[in-house]
């Protein structure tokens, strides 16, 4: 039956990757973009890996779809056709693929109980994780503890692309009062979608905080945490404009936060190499290791959470002020 | 007993609601223009509905129970709110329903 | 049953693969992804059931709020971009 699902969902995903390629309007190739990614995140559910098709959930059909629209706004709807002769390139696809794949095949096969992953690394995480952490997610334990350092530079790289965009898109703050006039003319005709988002946006709060304290038990943590936070207030700048969105949430505030994020995983590993061990190593910030673990995990994810919330909503933002104010030029 | 009824109770709430989202699939293919498609995939909603409902009474602890009305009920509110907005974009944008005229046989 | 609804939502998501990859119009492809997300939802909630692990539910509202947020904003961007003077001569040659 798993086989069956697998087999049918993998066909899917060929079948929009060949989609993708035939189409030159690319708006609708980020429309199957996005199906390309809830299709992708079914077989990680399929997979039985909980954790990643969440993130995949929520970064890939989400936050990028909406991100790429954005970007279109400012590059073009289609595709200018391509004036050189793409055979040299499919050549070097052709060769490069099949060294890879001729790679692959001396690796042992997908799953198998010999694979050295399978006999060193994943039984000490299994066996040891309940008694060294004493969180029942397993994910959440290596991501966060056993491999904290990595999960140190994430957080930095996606804090590096929200200052990436912020120096390369960010425009002057006097155009913000000549955007209100043209932003409020069109309060009322969008009643319908007003008044649902106004009831669900606290919901979808709500929802975040509960994936980011959750994180422990179930799927869930830093990271999907953040992009749903951030999901609901561009929900709610989409509809309401974006200086009412400016108003709710300030926008150097944001700036701040997200350096703050990252600060506080840095900290908390500090913290720990003053108290004499290794740095990121939690058992030093409590009287007991198991709650000094608890107490480390839960900042870091604090932490991931804030600095991730902070960096869609700097990119976010400042897309669509770069493309709201091309936009006056014409007006 | 209990058991029996449940049982009967999710299977037949899922078969129906999964007869209506094939229905609404294939409405959503064969109907000739995007307006009428657009009611076609909004019978999704109430099969939705009806699959998460069946799914109730497969369920052994509270908290699934909670999480499934709570889906249940996001997918009711949202679902037709996407499809009234993009029936309203489409229009605004100039997107013409088709409309049948005595005088041209196939249009 | 819970194998039957599987495999009847499989064939609900090719037949909405078909109408993404055929709409003639955006609208279309912008309604088969909707419709594909909803689907994914109620995909993810009976597998979690056929394989035992109903925590897969959290899965499947994020899915439900995803799919809703990216679908609003697709259309609010539809929305605006249409006044934008060089998408204007672009859509003269080709049709919507």
């Amino acid at each position: 039956m798993e086989a069956f699902i697998l087999l049918a969902l993998l066909s899917f995903l060929v079948l929009t990757a060949i989609a993708i390629t035939r189409l030159t309007d690319l708006f609708a190739v980020v429309m199957l973009s996005g199906i390309y990614s809830l299709i992708s995140a079914l077989l990680f559910v399929v997979m039985d890996a909980v954790d990643v098709a969440f993130t995949e959930a929520s970064v890939g059909a989400g936050i990028s779809t909406l991100l790429m629209v954005s970007s279109l706004r400012l590059a073009g709807r289609y595709e200018r056709p391509s004036r050189h002769n793409p055979i040299l390139g499919f050549f070097v696809v052709l060769v490069a693929g099949s060294l890879l794949i001729y790679a692959t095949l001396d690796m042992p096969s997908f799953g198998s109980i010999n694979a050295p992953i399978h006999q060193y690394v994943a039984p000490h995480y299994i066996d040891d994780s309940m008694k060294e952490i004493g969180l029942p997610n397993i994910v959440t334990s290596v991501l966060a503890s056993y491999r904290g350092y990595d999960t140190m530079g994430e957080v930095a790289v996606i804090f590096t692309a929200g200052i990436g965009v912020l120096a390369l898109l960010s425009i002057s703050r006097r155009r913000s009062v000549e955007r209100e006039k043209t932003e409020h003319g069109r309060m009322h005709e969008q009643m319908i979608l007003r008044i649902v988002s106004k009831a669900l946006i606290p919901f979808i709060l709500l929802f975040a905080l509960y994936v980011q304290f959750h994180g422990d038990y179930g799927p869930g943590g830093g990271f999907q945490a953040g992009v749903i936070f951030a999901a609901a207030i561009i929900l709610y700048a989409m509809l309401f404009g974006f200086p009412a969105a400016e108003r709710v949430v300030n926008f150097s505030l944001v700036r701040l936060l997200s350096a703050i994020g990252v600060l506080i995983y840095g900290s908390v590993g500090v913290v720990s190499l003053i108290s004499g061990e290794n740095f990121l190593d939690y058992t030093a910030l409590a009287a007991d290791p198991v709650s000094g673990q608890h107490l480390g995990i839960m900042l870091i994810e604090l932490g991931v959470g804030i600095t991730v919330a902070s960096v869609m909503m700097i990119v976010f933002f400042t897309f669509n002020a770069r493309a709201l104010q091309r936009k006056e030029k014409y007006l | 007993m209990m058991d029996l009824f449940s049982s009967l109770a999710g299977g037949s709430l899922l078969f129906a609601g999964s007869f209506l989202c094939l229905s609404s699939a294939v409405g959503t293919l064969r109907f000739p223009d995007f307006y009428t498609r657009i009611h076609a995939a909004s019978v999704t909603d109430l099969g939705a509905t009806l699959i998460l409902v069946g799914l109730i009474f497969y369920s052994n602890e509270g908290i699934v129970t909670a999480k499934l009305i709570m889906i249940m009920l996001f997918i009711l509110i949202t679902s037709p709110v996407a499809s009234h907005a993009l029936a309203k974009s489409a229009r605004h944008s100039g997107l013409k329903p088709l409309i049948y005229d005595k005088k041209f046989k196939n249009r | 049953m819970l194998t039957a609804a599987t495999v009847a939502i499989l064939v609900v998501m090719l037949l909405t693969l078909v109408r993404a990859f055929m709409g003639p119009t955006l609208y279309d492809r912008i309604l088969a992804v909707n419709l594909f997300g909803t689907k994914t939802v109620l995909h993810i909630a009976i597998l979690g059931f056929l394989m035992g692990r109903p925590d897969f539910l959290d899965i499947a509202m994020v899915y439900a709020l995803i799919n809703f947020i990216s679908v609003i904003g697709i259309l609010r961007f539809f929305e605006y971009s249409k006044r934008d003077k060089r998408d204007k001569r672009e859509r003269a040659s080709k049709p919507l």
